[in-house]
């Protein structure tokens, strides 16, 4: 079985966020780079499933050569060789179109992707990735089983849960739950230095959106401390002032 | 030429957050001068669909071929991204729920238009298209500007005041069949909490961390939330221990939500939990450490034992309820 993990780049989410002067993109000073926890529990399960029944992980990500430290984590951790397709994602469109290319070169079972990253949040690519590949989808999976060439998937919906089969080529994207990611080990980390990493020249796509511009939230004002023994007090205040009950 | 808007449906009845969309998509429909239509799949009565004219539809759309009796993002958004092309939909519009976070960006690329998603605020039409959206887990907002001809867009639901008018509107039968290779997933088993409210929806979530000691203490964390129509969420370590399911865990790694009113009880406060709450409207915390950092971003505070406030609290909301 060949899986394919999409894997982002992201600030770790306890590092402060700046943006540039112009306020167009991320001020990646000082900021720690982390693999986009989803896609590190997507990563760990496309390695269990490998394990049990054989067979190759790749990893893949859309990013300028600073993104290498987290493809080499990846590797660390187990996958046996990577992509890169060196370029600076520009809008999901962008980046699924370039995902969706290397898998055509390459024929994967399954693609295995995070539900979301965690800088956009979009929960875009997997589904785009798969509409540009004519192939089914299951995202935010708490479960994935393989058996042949049939996956079972545990997806979440809205008040529940659905118990999915769908035949591979497939696209899952997972969420909390799928796999508990693991720690490189001495040995993982010695041997990703020397583990293949494709460097790919990305394709050209019209540029259909853009971020032009960040800005932060406004602060909340100091928080009101109601008295302990007087909760109706609270209930007035959400009633009366924040309108909200 | 339209706005397009996707409605979905649980049991029948229509969501309240695709009343939202529907009243987004009819204000940004007066906008750009063109009229609001509605797409609907699956099976849902007339009557129920006639209702979405009162937010501003003056069409809805019915794909009700058997095939599409169960959700696929596949063959859903084959249906939609058909009727936006019957219709010539300059803009798609849905409710970012789990299902349409599927089938929405497939939309897009069978359209060919550029995607925006979890937009919280009415678009720019002034000069060009532009939209707003949360970004890095909470932390700041992008403004992102549309190029493509059509463009979808999915909203955060609670992001846009729902308003209802007067007015029916007309139902049209749309025979749209997905393709035997649109149609692959099959939904072997449905496990759903009926009579829970869905948490990325809800107006109020009332949620309870690592300060509850315990799961049977949880008893009172849903009277409070019963009292008030709240849904249940709970921190990471909570779901983790097994104390609530997985379903319940906000933040980083869980659901995100943006409710009117989130209470969280007994819950430090950790930047990975607030990532995911920390859009909501009113936040309220209840902690026996005045030093929790969840007291920095909220709007209310009470410092003391959960386990003694929270009974108190519910007794209060009940007073309340009973005199409004
Ligand atoms: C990669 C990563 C992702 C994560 N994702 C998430 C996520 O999505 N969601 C999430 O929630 N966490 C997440 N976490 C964990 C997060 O960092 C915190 O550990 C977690 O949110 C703490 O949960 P808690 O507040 O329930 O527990 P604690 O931190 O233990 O806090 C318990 C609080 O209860 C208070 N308390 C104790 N007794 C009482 C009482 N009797 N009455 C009132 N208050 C009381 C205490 O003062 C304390 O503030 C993530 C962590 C990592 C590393
Ligand atoms: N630049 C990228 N390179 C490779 N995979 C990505 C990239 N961005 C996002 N993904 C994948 O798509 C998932 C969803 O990301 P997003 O659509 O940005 O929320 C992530 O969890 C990754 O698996």
């Amino acid at each position: 079985m060949k899986i394919l993990v999409c894997i982002s780049s992201v600030p770790d989410t306890t590092t402060k966020i700046n943006f540039t002067p112009d306020n167009k993109s991320l001020l990646t000073q000082g900021v720690q780079f982390i693999i986009n926890p989803y896609d590190e529990i997507a990563l760990t399960r496309a390695l269990e499933l490998t394990e049990k029944e054989g067979g190759k992980v790749t990893v893949i990500t859309v990013g300028d050569h600073s993104t290498e430290p987290v493809i080499r984590k990846a590797l660390a951790v187990g996958a046996n060789d990577a992509i890169r397709v060196d370029a600076v994602p520009r809008d999901a469109f962008f980046t699924a179109s370039q995902i969706a290319k290397a898998a055509t070169e390459n024929n994967y079972d399954l693609i295995l992707c995070g539900h979301e990253s965690i800088d956009y949040n979009g929960a875009r690519i997997p589904s785009m990735v798969a509409e540009m590949l004519r192939i089914p989808s299951v995202t935010i999976c708490k479960k994935l089983t393989i058996e042949g060439k049939v996956l079972t998937a545990e997806r979440e919906i809205e008040g529940g849960k659905e118990v999915v089969e769908c035949p591979l080529p497939a696209v899952v994207s997972a969420s909390e739950g799928m796999a508990a990611p693991r720690i490189p080990n001495m040995r993982g980390i010695m041997s990703a230095r020397t583990k293949p990493l494709a460097v790919t020249q990305a394709v050209d796509v019209p540029k259909l959106s853009e971020v032009i511009g960040y800005d932060k939230p406004q602060p909340r004002s100091t928080v009101q401390l109601i008295p302990a023994d007087q909760p109706e007090k609270l209930i007035e205040l959400l009633h009366t002032q924040a309108r909200v009950i | 030429m339209s706005v397009l808007v996707y409605v979905e449906h649980s049991e029948g009845k229509i969501k309240k957050s695709s009343f939202e969309a529907t009243t987004y998509g009819k204000d940004l429909s007066v906008m750009l001068n063109l009229p609001c239509v509605a797409v609907a799949i699956g099976n849902i009565s007339a009557e129920e669909l006639k209702l979405l004219g009162a937010y501003g539809a003056s069409k809805v759309v019915h794909c009700n071929s058997p095939e599409l009796s169960s959700f696929s993002a596949q063959s859903y958004a084959g249906a939609v991204a058909s009727v936006a092309a019957e219709e010539k939909a300059k803009v798609v519009l849905l409710s970012a729920s789990f299902s349409v976070k599927g089938m929405a960006p497939r939309v897009a690329v069978k359209l060919q238009a550029g995607f925006a998603d979890g937009v919280i605020s009415m678009a720019d039409v002034s000069s060009g298209f532009k939209v707003r959206k949360g970004a890095f887990s909470g932390k700041a907002f992008a403004n992102i500007s549309m190029y493509s001809d059509i463009k979808v867009i999915t909203i955060s639901p609670n992001s846009y005041k729902i308003l209802k008018g007067e007015g029916s509107a007309e139902v049209v039968i749309n025979s749209y069949k997905p393709g035997a290779e649109e149609n692959k997933v099959k939904v072997k088993e449905t496990i759903r909490a009926t009579d829970k409210i869905s948490l990325p929806e809800a107006e109020i979530v009332v949620s309870a961390g690592r300060g509850m000691k315990g799961p049977e203490n949880w008893g009172m964390i849903e009277d409070l939330a019963a009292s008030l129509g709240a849904a249940l969420a709970c921190s990471k370590p909570v779901a983790d221990a097994g104390w609530r399911p997985h379903s319940e865990h906000v933040g980083q790694t869980g659901v995100t939500i943006s409710p009117n009113l989130y209470i969280a009880i007994g819950i430090s406060g950790a930047i990975q939990h607030l990532a995911g709450v920390s859009s909501s409207k009113t936040i309220v915390v209840i902690n026996k450490d005045p030093e929790a950092p969840f007291f920095k971003a909220a709007d209310f505070g009470i410092v003391g034992d959960a386990l003694e406030i929270v009974p108190k609290l519910t007794d209060a909301v009940k007073r309340f309820k009973a005199a409004h």
